[in-house]
């Protein structure tokens, strides 16, 4: 059994006076002083630091900044799942006895490329960049071409879109962490500028510093609140989505889900909120509709009709997502677990989701070509 | 740091497929591909040859870009499709010689060979597929 037992986050945004380093050690130190102990390995999360930042070698990047130099110390990355990922590694690492005490640490400084052209290019390095990205490619293409095949398959507008953004726009305002802590206008959400069509600006989530941090530990002993990591479920799909079957089912959410539910031997209904990486509107409604949330084509209707409000019977991303909390890429997944570790422990602020016992993460690299689900559970 | 920077032999090797449309045929399940692998992705099969695909084809699906990455901002905006070759085969290719708002799903079009980016200081020029509506 592994625990998260310790919490640090900085907040999400475009930090012009902080480093990749002063980021890392931030969340870090944060980290460290909420568990109260050391730990015996550090993991690294992150997808960009080598294109953008030209740095590499973040185990030791990380640990030398964090006056823990000899301390064994690694990098993972899975694109927008590498947080997810991270805590992976460092559950293996502890069950198998190699360390006892973990710190995941995620961290992304994607505000150093200071054109979106530049920052478009990095983040397409997501998809496959041969046959997708030489072409002239993006990875919000790719959104961009499922979007238009939902709207097609299912009969939807823009404005059904604009129901997603407009809920994780409010959330975000109790949030203290979040970027985007200002409530959206369903006509600005009309207005929004075209980036690949039919896909907006306003339905991306925003480029991102920032980072987070988790103690994870064999034993529950964090003193201020602990949660037990029920299980992980996890599963791949094709890189280039022109090789898939189909653009607005996301078989490897299924799996991944499925596996979780199974390993954790709970049934769904005992979920109390839903983590989800919704790198865009589209993305985040069939990830709604893969974990059964809403009928295919339904999920519209279930962010319309107030069922994944906070206060909802499913409560979807109460912090505001990928959208509104942020998305420091390489760093998200770690920000989605901590976020669920607040809430299942009852200190998730103003963003709290009333009785929370059990969350369930979903992190995403490229168009869910990596799936991570974990199945977290106050104690 | 270009995300796309891409070196001489980065693209010289990608050629068959870039400039000729070869992809892969799996000999034991039939699936085809570009570019070709090495396993066959549907059956597992190791046993995949090259094959030429057909140059004709429609398209399945598209996106208008306008926020273009590094490289590609002279050809904004541009249209980035699905194409489905004659033979079923699928790929991702840019569209050229025609205005984004003409382009419809089911449009029939044919690969020509273009200019794709340039890259890097040294001004190295890539060509690679393109798809053109069909000249009939």
């Amino acid at each position: 059994m592994v625990y998260i037992v310790g919490v640090g986050l900085t907040p999400v945004g475009n930090h012009w006076s902080k480093s990749l380093r002063h980021l890392a050690v931030e969340a870090s130190v944060k980290a460290l002083e909420d568990y109260g102990k050391d730990v015996d390995y550090v993991v690294v999360s992150n997808m960009l630091s080598g294109v953008i930042n030209g740095q590499e070698n973040l185990g030791s990047y990380v640990v030398s900044h964090l006056g823990k130099i000899g301390t064994p110390a690694i990098k993972i990355e899975a694109a927008g799942a590498s947080g997810a990922a991270a805590s992976v590694v460092a559950q293996g690492l502890i069950s198998s006895g190699v360390a006892e005490r973990v710190l995941v640490v995620g961290v992304e400084k994607m505000t150093d490329y200071t054109s979106l052209e530049d920052t478009t290019s990095a983040l397409s390095t997501a998809i496959d960049s041969e046959y997708e990205g030489f072409p002239g490619g993006t990875l919000d293409a790719m959104h961009a071409l499922v979007m238009r095949e939902y709207m097609k398959k299912y009969g939807v507008n823009r404005e059904d879109f604009s129901y997603f953004p407009l809920l994780m726009h409010k959330n975000a305002v109790d949030t203290p962490h979040a970027q985007l802590r200002f409530k959206l206008k369903p006509e600005s959400y009309m207005r929004s500028p075209m980036i690949a069509e039919p896909i907006t600006l306003l339905d991306l989530a925003p480029v991102s510093d920032g980072a987070a941090a988790i103690v994870l530990s064999k034993e529950p002993d964090g003193p201020n609140g602990n949660a037990e990591i029920l299980s992980v479920g996890h599963a791949t799909d094709t890189i280039a989505i022109y090789r898939r079957e189909s653009l607005t089912e996301m078989p490897a959410i299924r799996a991944a889900f499925s596996e979780a539910l199974e390993r954790a031997n709970i049934e769904r209904d005992s979920i109390d909120l839903y983590n989800i990486h919704d790198y865009s509107s589209v993305i985040g409604y069939i990830t709604t509709e893969e974990l059964g949330l809403a009928e295919r084509g339904k999920a519209p209707e279930l962010f319309k009709n107030g069922g994944a409000d906070r206060d909802g019977p499913t409560p979807v991303n109460p912090e505001g997502g990928l959208k509104a909390r942020g998305n420091p890429v390489g760093a998200t997944g770690v920000y989605q677990i901590a976020e669920a570790f607040l809430q299942v422990t009852g200190r998730a602020e103003g963003a709290q989701v009333e009785g929370a016992k059990t969350a369930l993460t979903l992190s995403a690299g490229g168009l869910a070509s990596n799936v991570i689900i974990h199945l977290i559970r106050g104690v | 740091m270009w995300a796309y920077w891409q070196s001489v032999p980065a693209h010289w090797r990608e050629i068959p497929a870039r400039y000729r449309l070869e992809g892969g045929e799996c000999q034991d399940c039939g699936y085809r591909m570009i570019p070709r692998e090495d396993i066959c992705p549907k059956c597992g099969s190791r046993n995949v040859k090259p094959i030429d695909l057909p140059r004709k084809g429609k398209v399945v699906n598209y996106t208008v870009i306008w926020n273009a990455p590094r490289g590609y901002e002279y050809y904004t905006p541009y249209v980035i499709a699905i194409i489905e070759l004659e033979d079923g085969t699928r790929l991702t290719a840019q569209l050229t010689d025609v205005e984004p708002s003409d382009v419809k799903e089911g449009m029939e079009v044919e690969m020509v060979l273009r200019k794709t980016r340039v890259s890097g200081e040294s001004g190295l020029i890539a060509y690679s597929y393109k798809f053109r509506p069909l000249i009939k």
